[in-house]
């Protein structure tokens, strides 16, 4: 058994000055804060990759500068899914008996440290070195090939999509740290610059500097715990020319395996915290995860059903679409989020009832696949 | 091991696939083995370049100097006649579902497939 004992976060947008390390410190510092943890209390270090600052042994690079001499260290890789898949591990390590205290961080001066065009390239890197990337693609040119597809097979259209960016923009305006407090319409994202059809501007997480962390403890701290119940991962491909069809992708198997694993089911969810990279990432995930049926997601947002005093809550911070997206600990925001949901803390963004929180992660072009079960207990 | 075809991604105006004498698996990303059933060297073959497009996206927005001179591209998942899947350029209206016919066409420096609509 583990628990989310602690949860820091800074806020996301431009850091000047901060490094990785700087904004990682941060983040954990706060964690550590929260747990009522000392340095000494930790023995488990998990991290993310920092692509402005990339190192072979960034866990040992990171317990030394914060001052931890660990047992157990090292980082992960797994694209957007690192969080989710760092808090599995986590879970796994702590349950096994490896650790006590694990901490869980990541943080990256990805707007400030290096040139957008340089986060933009760095990132097509996922594709194939021979076969995709000398045609030039982008990021949003891997999601923009999958949303053409998911449109035409279930009759999506770019104003559905829209609403998903409108919907992250709403809640992010009610959130301090979120890189952006300006709200838009359906029409300003319909009119944002194209990237790679049909994604335009808005329908892509921004360039963030930020950094997250958590510790992932045996004993529950704090008046409410928030316990990991279950988790499931699914890999079913690394390359987007060879993905499979988009009825066989692997949040399905993921989150059925996660269903398994803690005899949860989707109607026992009250709070989502869904990774959304760009608008179609989130449309396919929550359809995918069961969370609307197919080709209805959109719906669901016009009918509230998503908003912060809807039926089922989603990313009530602004997600990566909106609080921003800083790599590694972008995603790790929205476990950050659903923790405070969870215990109570999320003040004016306070939802009714989070007793229940599914978590999704997704890293390269649907690739990797991580879902988890939160559970509030007493 | 048998000698490797020159395809596009080596300049030549060529798309190469491999089939599994084993198990009939095809693959586009050249390896020394069946991704499928392990078997070693499968065999290498000319595409026709005939094929249907999967999915679209126009690329507005590039990267790096060289293709930003390009811009806006079509970027495609293509059909391909022979039972695998490939990433190439194409012409700037085709929608998924048309039938498509492969040519070359110089990029950023390199050689690239670009599909044009069949007949």
């Amino acid at each position: 058994m583990s628990f989310v004992t602690g949860v820091g976060l800074t806020s996301f947008g431009k850091h000047e000055g901060s490094s990785s390390l700087d904004l990682m410190s941060r983040a954990a510092q706060a964690a550590l804060d929260d747990a009522g943890l000392k340095r000494p209390d930790i023995d488990g270090i998990l991290c993310g990759y920092s692509t402005v600052s990339p190192h072979i042994m960034l866990a040992t690079v990171f317990a030394e500068h914060f001052g931890i001499r660990p047992s157990y260290a090292h980082a992960v890789q797994v694209g957007g899914a690192t969080g989710l898949a760092m808090t599995m591990l986590a879970h796994h390590l702590v349950g096994a008996g490896v650790a006590r205290n694990v901490l869980v961080v990541a943080g990256e001066n990805r707007l400030t440290g290096q040139s957008r065009d340089a986060s933009i390239q760095a990132l097509a890197q996922v594709g194939h070195p021979d076969y995709e990337v000398p045609l030039g693609p982008t990021i949003p040119a891997y999601y923009g090939l999958v949303a053409t597809r998911y449109m035409h097979e279930y009759g999506v259209t770019e104003e559905d999509l829209a609403e998903f960016a409108v919907l992250m923009r709403a809640h992010a305006c009610t959130h301090p740290g979120a890189q952006f407090h300006d709200p838009i319409t359906i029409a300003d994202v319909m009119a944002s610059k194209p990237v790679a059809m049909p994604l335009k501007l808005l329908d892509c997480c921004p360039v963030s500097d930020g950094g997250a962390a958590f510790v992932i403890g045996r004993e529950s701290t704090g008046e409410a715990g928030v316990r990991i119940r279950g988790c499931a991962q699914a890999h079913t491909h690394q390359h987007v020319t060879v993905a499979p069809g988009l009825s066989e992708l692997g949040a399905e198997i993921s989150i059925a395996r996660a269903r398994e694993a803690t005899g949860l089911a989707i109607s026992d969810v009250r709070y989502a915290a869904i990774y959304d990279s760009f608008t179609i990432t989130l449309a396919m995930l929550l359809e995918d995860l069961g969370l609307a049926g197919r080709g209805e997601a959109a719906a669901r947002v016009r009918s509230g059903h998503f908003s912060r005093d809807g039926a089922m809550p989603l990313n009530t911070h602004g997600g990566l679409l909106s609080y921003g997206h800083c790599g590694v600990g972008g995603a790790m925001a929205h476990l950050v989020e659903a923790h405070l949901q969870m215990t109570g803390r999320a003040a004016n963004r306070q939802v009714r009832d989070a007793s229940i929180a599914l978590l999704h992660g997704d890293g390269g072009v649907l690739s990797s696949h991580v879902s988890m079960f939160l559970e509030r207990v007493r | 091991m048998s000698e490797r075809l020159a395809d596009w991604t080596r300049g030549e105006e060529a798309i190469i696939y491999q089939a599994c004498a084993s198990c009939g698996h095809v693959q586009y990303f050249h390896r020394g083995f069946c991704a499928a059933c392990g078997a070693s060297d499968p065999r290498e073959a000319r595409a026709s370049g005939k094929g249907r497009v999967y999915a679209t996206s126009l690329v507005c927005r590039a990267a790096t100097p060289e293709t930003r001179a390009h811009v806006p591209y079509n970027i495609l998942l293509v059909d391909c006649a022979e039972g695998f899947r490939m990433m190439a350029h194409g012409e700037n209206g085709l929608a998924i579902g048309d039938e498509v016919i492969a040519g070359f066409r110089p990029f950023a420096g390199k050689l690239v497939p670009f599909f044009s609509k069949g007949k």
